[in-house]
């Protein structure tokens, strides 16, 4: 897993995927859902880049608009420096072999009428890749691949486990040997023992064929274990973009801040301990998103500043970068930072270090009584 | 000890399939004292849900088969007739369900299907039922509860709609509260809110509270004590902190260990337990954790019994090995992939 240095594989320039709501008898547009709202970050090769954030913000939508699943609405996406984002379905062909995608619920995502062995070798026949005998050859290497038995060949879903069938999913998703895997919460409907098999796996595959991944999921647990960037998005915007460790010890986006104190940690003396931010109220609705920054209403360093102007996204060093007008955890120099609208407004900014991760080892080999 | 409130008492339930017998919940003990949150913690297929759904005999099943006790101040509810039990169900003993999108009646009004449970339990007129409904909207956290109350379960989003759905099984005043999953179907910060209001709850109603969960981080927050459930039984009973800082039983250890978790440096590699639950059908034979387990011996296949540990009578747990191999060992499925 490289993390400096790689070159992009995918670049995402001012990427808007709206949704269009359409009403009355001449299916007029009456309004339209901001799913992906001009959100630009690239993708080096080799690494894992996270995406979290609260169901409906867009990631699953982001996800899908890169691989091309969707149209976007505007912006571009460019995979190995080559605009993807016009191409035409024969354009898009050859470059289905180079990205693939691993969805998130094993139940719905695979067909039950068809025998496993068919539906992961069914890219590799859209694809025209060897005759019948050399793809049966394949399948039952990559079913050994994710860990099922070459056996398996003539099954049909119905007769695996929630666990096995992800698996499934990933085998088709490597079945053309792409370069680029979108995994939309590979792991969020299985069970925690299932659900580390799978990080593990996942972990190992990278690994073997060199994949990039994006890492689609709300777990913020989950995305630390297996991410080398984070993209942190709320309504349709990326609101902080940052190296894992990084984002964890030092979050700048009060909304950031907020997710990570909301996670449950299993260890209930630090669990006491931390500070718990829990922010009020739901998601505001992606038709009328609120202005300024989307986050504001729900934020609890909210300012005037904040309903009227929309921050920016601002590198604070290392490849950090985050869109707020009152930025946590940095320094003063960095706190203001120049601002491209030329609005110069005084902005307070909280000058507390805090993290709202805190960490400790348990000695197991002690008893609870003698712990501190 | 205070005299317990709920006591389950070798509790077995079994389904007749066509493959052969189901043993969903395998000889299950407990008690609930008042006030206390217990927490029960497993994978789908424990047999947690179906543990509790019996408690309050919501499985209504012609292949099911029952036995056991479950005493309720004293009185057994497997022995009561339908309509007792009805007057217990959502009046002393309330239960919220998992999934707050299908447990709403979506063509009803929110404050009607709250008003449903008040009127058939107390003897007032409907504006007053009415009035009650909206009280409660109000201390679960509903804005605007007033106009709220007429809306349907479509007009609410999904964390408000559990908030409806605790108002409901509040709105009778019950002893003891289960909560279902309560927050699975929830994002993270939504998930806090739920959680805080149980916590807050169950205060102001002086309710016990049962909390159903596949999640540890969860229970850590609010649980008194916890019991870890596996193949239809509880493999580990105890207090919360002897739970979290001092497991005994090997099938803790992996789920501790297999959490990708926010508090603990950056693992190298995640801890993961081999294999897949046993069948329930024909579970293995012994420990049912022993063909995971990776400390299993030849003793594991004599299946061990829920005992208390000989220096901590409130702890229990259902394995062979000796405590201090245990001290010994967890370190490593717990915290051994982690770089220090």
């Amino acid at each position: 897993m490289s993390v400096d240095g790689g070159t992009p594989l995918v670049e995402v320039d001012s990427l808007k995927k709206y949704f269009p709501i359409r009403k009355g008898l001449l299916s007029r547009e009456v309004a339209r859902v901001h799913a992906v709202d001009d959100v630009t970050f690239s993708v080096r090769e080799g690494e894992t880049l996270g995406l979290v954030g609260e169901s409906g913000c867009g990631k699953s939508t982001l996800g899908r608009t890169i691989v091309r699943l969707l149209d976007p609405t505007s912006g571009d996406v460019k995979f190995r420096g080559r605009s993807i984002a016009k191409l035409g379905r024969r354009g898009l062909r050859p470059l289905r072999r180079e990205m693939q995608i691993v969805f998130q619920d094993p139940y719905a995502s695979l067909n039950p009428r068809k025998r496993v062995g068919s539906i992961i070798a069914a890219p590799l026949q859209i694809h025209g890749v060897g005759d019948r005998d050399e793809r049966k050859k394949q399948v039952r290497a990559l079913l050994a691949t994710v860990g099922l038995s070459p056996e398996h060949y003539n099954r049909f879903p119905h007769e695996f486990s929630g666990g096995q069938r992800q698996r499934i999913g990933v085998a088709r998703a490597l079945a053309l040997r792409p370069k680029l895997i979108v995994a939309d919460e590979p792991v969020s409907a299985l069970d925690v023992s299932i659900q580390s098999q799978m990080l593990n796996l996942l972990d190992d595959l990278q690994e073997e064929f060199q994949l990039t991944y994006i890492f689609i999921a709300h777990d913020l647990g989950v995305v630390r274990h297996v991410s080398d960037r984070i993209a942190v998005m709320y309504l349709g915007k990326l609101v902080e973009l940052s190296p894992a460790e990084e984002l964890y010890e030092r979050p700048i986006m009060p909304y950031t801040e907020a997710l990570l104190s909301a996670v449950p940690i299993p260890d209930p003396d630090l669990s006491d301990q931390r500070e718990r931010i829990v922010l009020q109220g739901d998601v505001p609705s992606p038709i009328n998103p609120p202005s300024g920054c989307r986050f504001h209403p729900r934020c609890r360093y909210m300012t005037d500043i904040c309903v009227q102007v929309e921050p920016p996204l601002v590198d604070y060093g290392n490849g950090h970068l985050a869109a707020c007008h009152h930025p946590l955890n940095v320094d003063k120099e960095h706190a203001k930072p120049e601002d491209p609208s030329g609005a110069s407004q005084p902005v307070p900014t909280p000058d507390i270090q805090r993290s709202s991760v805190v960490r400790r080892i348990v000695d197991y080999s002690k008893r609870p009584e003698e712990q501190t | 000890m205070p005299q317990p409130l709920l006591e389950v008492k070798d509790l077995r339930v079994s389904f007749r399939t066509e493959d052969g017998v189901v043993k969903a919940v395998d000889g299950v003990s407990f008690t609930l004292s008042p006030r206390e949150v217990l927490g029960i913690v497993g994978e789908s297929g424990s047999g947690k849900s179906v543990t509790m759904m019996s408690v309050l005999r919501l499985i209504n099943d012609p292949n099911m088969l029952v036995s056991g006790e479950v005493l309720y101040k004293g009185r057994d509810l497997m022995k009561l007739g339908k309509g007792q039990m009805q007057e217990v169900r959502g009046d002393e003993i309330a239960m919220i369900f998992q999934d707050p999108m299908t447990s709403l009646n979506p063509v009803y009004r929110i404050g009607d299907q709250i008003c449903e449970g008040i009127l058939t339990h107390q003897d007032i007129d409907k504006p007053a039922a009415r009035k009650r409904a909206v009280e409660l909207l109000q201390q679960v956290g509903i804005p605007h509860a007033g106009s709220r109350v007429d809306d349907f379960p479509h007009q609410f989003s999904g964390g408000m709609r559990q908030r409806a759905m605790i108002a409901m099984a509040l709105a009778n005043n019950p002893d003891v509260l289960i909560a279902d999953e309560p927050t699975t179907a929830l994002d993270v910060t939504i998930q806090a809110q739920i959680i805080e209001l149980i916590d807050k709850l169950k205060d102001d109603f002086d309710s016990a509270v049962v909390l159903i969960t596949h999640d540890l981080g969860v229970v850590a927050d609010i649980a008194d004590r916890i019991a870890v459930m596996y193949a239809g039984r509880v493999v580990e009973f105890g207090a919360k902190r002897d739970l979290f800082y001092d497991p005994q039983h090997p099938y803790t250890w992996g789920l501790l260990g297999s959490i990708p978790r926010l508090d603990r440096p950056k693992a190298s590699r995640l801890y993961s337990i081999e294999g897949t639950p046993p069948s329930l059908i024909s579970p293995p034979q012994g420990c049912k954790f022993r063909p995971r387990c990776p400390h299993a011996f030849e003793k594991c296949m004599e299946e061990p019994e829920l005992v208390s540990r000989v220096d901590k009578r409130d702890h229990l747990d259902r394995c062979w090995l000796d405590p201090a191999t245990k001290r010994v060992t967890r370190y490593n499925t717990i915290e051994g992939g982690r770089a220090a």
